[in-house]
């Protein structure tokens, strides 16, 4: 009796869980977008640089690009910038000290991020104005002077998710999750079950 | 039509005259009546002819400093959408026309979709009164770490209000999400496109799409016309001017999410995607910069919240955190809401330390600052003498009363 409750319990709650992915659209509302309507929107780019676009770029080049489009904010060197997040270059060593350096070299922990945001957000007076040239251009001269890559290295498409970043393991937990009814202590390092405390 | 319009026009611009009629002769009227001390019943200043969008009295003046929310003049739970705190991260504030605006969902889904703003209210909505606050909140800049007097500058960047909008998951299951599809990433369509990744399992759980705070229209400033709500959530991952959700396999290591968003220990390993926000609480009355005029009767009042649910108990300490009493709580007591909590107070004009502690329905305490401490492994010197900048910083927060009345900020001494 008491096991037939929890069976029937069990089938409810699995059913639950199947019709949470359920696959037919309940309301047919919005319209199915264009691949080229995607394509122009999505600007994502992940840590396996799949949506990373055609062209290529190296430090030399960036360097030209930095001077006339970031140096203004950031600094001739990089490691002037006065605001937060302002100093892209230098901060090794730093991170254990009272002053830490969160810069691209000391701790950005994936080179696709800085593609990624320099495409999206910068320069910061005409955001999206980049070439995809340009932006593999300057993620090369931020590369290159944080002592990541050589100075002719071509960064494209195929070679910038391959760049290991110094700091890749500074951060936990090292596969990032959630799922309800769990959550992760302050500094513990992996997900627990929420208990009720007293 | 046109008769009825004509008719409609003189209407109002007879009312119109009248009204003028009848202020000027109640201006006259003021203006002749005399002081004659305070046994006279006031008469009140000319009448206020009512805008169609309504505004407060002239005599109030509670205002956003920067980015931060006055809490000290809050009411109740909800804040008003006019003082509702902002962080922009450097990007404008984008002004964008509703009809123009679009909602495209693709990536690991088994049909992309583009909606319009209508479309968006057209499904089944829900409202459900919901916390915002920065992850960075309570922990400043060095150099204006020490000088936060007020709570509009200890905590100013937490507000809560009633959301309207369509639970993510509707959304997600039009367009269906594939078996491999376990996080997405939200994209903004302001200026900087702001963008971070939530995992599957919250979007489906209750995050919401809204375009309603508090009975209007979401304002510009909190994301118009669309914008994600991630309950309980840091508020960097409730991404304003919501235009696009891109259903990946796993997170995208945006900056905010890799590098911005993250808790760096003194030995060099940081915490990040840190979601939640944990049990907090501050007393908004007596708070920073306020004076109480006399010893007395003074009713304590305060706010307490929590990502992980609704607040359990409020404890309040009027001897700097050697005893506590537990405060009313003002229902409703909501999940991932303000909770108004308030504690009877006779002070006795000696110098006291106040302080509140919030536990949440799991039994998650707030912390004092010393287990802050502890749990960061520094000591009490840490916090002014570096330059790091942390997240989630929930210290119990100590107000301190001089005989003269006079309230301080004392989360940095000792």
């Amino acid at each position: 009796m008491q096991f037939g409750k929890l069976s029937a319990l069990a089938a409810v709650f699995l059913a639950a869980c199947a019709s949470s992915r359920a696959q037919s659209p309940k309301y047919n509302l919005g319209r199915t977008p264009t691949d080229e309507e995607i394509r122009a929107w999505d600007i994502s780019v992940g840590p396996e640089g799949k949506e990373l676009p055609p062209g290529s770029g190296n430090a030399v080049a960036g360097a030209k690009i930095y001077a006339e489009k970031c140096a203004l904010c950031h600094g001739p060197t990089a490691t002037e910038g006065k605001f937060l997040h302002g100093v892209l270059v230098g901060g090794k060593e730093s991170l254990t000290t009272l002053e830490p350096m969160k810069t691209i070299g000391s701790y950005w922990p994936y080179a696709t991020t800085i593609f990624d945001f320099v495409r999206r957000a910068m320069p910061f007076n005409n955001p999206g104005s980049l070439t995809a040239d340009e932006v593999y251009s300057l993620t090369a001269f931020l590369l290159y002077r944080n002592d990541i890559i050589e100075e002719p290295t071509v960064i494209d498409a195929m070679t910038l998710p391959k760049v290991r970043m110094p700091n890749r393991d500074g951060f936990f937990p090292a596969n990032p999750v959630w799922k309800p009814g769990y959550y992760q202590p302050y500094f513990s390092p992996q997900l627990e079950p929420r208990k009720k405390k007293q | 039509m046109d008769s009825d319009q004509n008719g409609r026009r003189k209407f109002l611009k007879n009312a119109a005259m009248l009204a003028g009629a009848v202020v000027g002769s109640m201006r006259e009227a003021a203006a002749q009546s005399t002081k004659k001390g305070e046994t006279e019943i006031p008469i009140p200043g000319p009448p206020y002819v009512i805008p169609p969008y309504g505004e407060r009295s002239r005599f109030v003046n509670s205002k956003r400093v920067g980015e931060f929310a006055p809490l000290q003049d809050f009411m109740g739970i909800i804040t008003p959408a006019a003082l509702h705190y902002t962080v922009d991260h450097g990007s404008p504030i984008a002004d964008i026309d509703p009809a123009q605006h679009r909602l495209l969902i693709h990536g690991l889904v088994e049909r992309p979709l583009i909606f319009t703003v209508d479309e968006v209210k057209r499904f089944p909505s829900v409202s459900r009164i919901h916390f915002l606050q920065c992850a960075g909140s309570s922990y400043l800049p060095l150099g204006d770490r020490e000088k936060a007097v007020t709570v509009q500058e200890t905590h100013g960047k937490t507000s809560c209000s009633e959301w309207t909008g369509v639970p993510l998951s509707v959304l997600l299951q039009e367009a269906g999400v594939k078996k491999e599809g376990t996080w997405l990433v939200a994209e903004g369509a302001e200026w900087k496109k702001h963008s971070i990744s939530i995992p599957m399992a919250k979007a489906l759980d209750d995050a919401l799409v809204v375009y309603g705070q508090n009975g209007e229209p979401i304002r510009r400033e909190q994301g118009f016309p669309l914008r994600l709500l991630a309950p309980g959530w840091e508020g960097v991952r409730n991404v304003k001017y919501l235009r696009r959700i891109k259903v990946v396999d796993r997170p995208y290591m945006t900056k905010w999410e890799s590098t911005v968003y993250t808790n760096l220990r003194m030995d060099g390993k940081a915490r990040w995607f840190q979601f939640e926000l944990e049990p907090n609480s501050v007393i908004t009355y007596p708070s920073g910069g306020q004076k109480l005029p006399a010893s007395g009767f003074y009713q304590i009042s305060g706010l307490a919240w929590s990502g992980g649910g609704a607040v359990r108990k409020v404890e309040v300490s009027t001897d700097g955190g050697r005893n506590w009493k537990e405060a009313q709580l003002q229902q409703p007591i909501l999940p991932k809401a303000h909770t108004r909590f308030r504690f009877d107070w006779n002070w006795n004009g000696e110098e006291v330390v106040l302080l509140s502690r919030c536990t949440d329905d799991m039994g998650e305490v707030q912390p004092t600052k010393a287990e802050v401490e502890k749990l960061w492994n520094v000591k009490p010197g840490y916090w002014l003498s570096t330059t790091n900048r942390i997240q989630h910083f929930n210290a119990c927060q100590p107000w301190k009363i001089t005989p003269e009345g006079s309230v301080h900020n004392a989360i940095w001494e000792a």
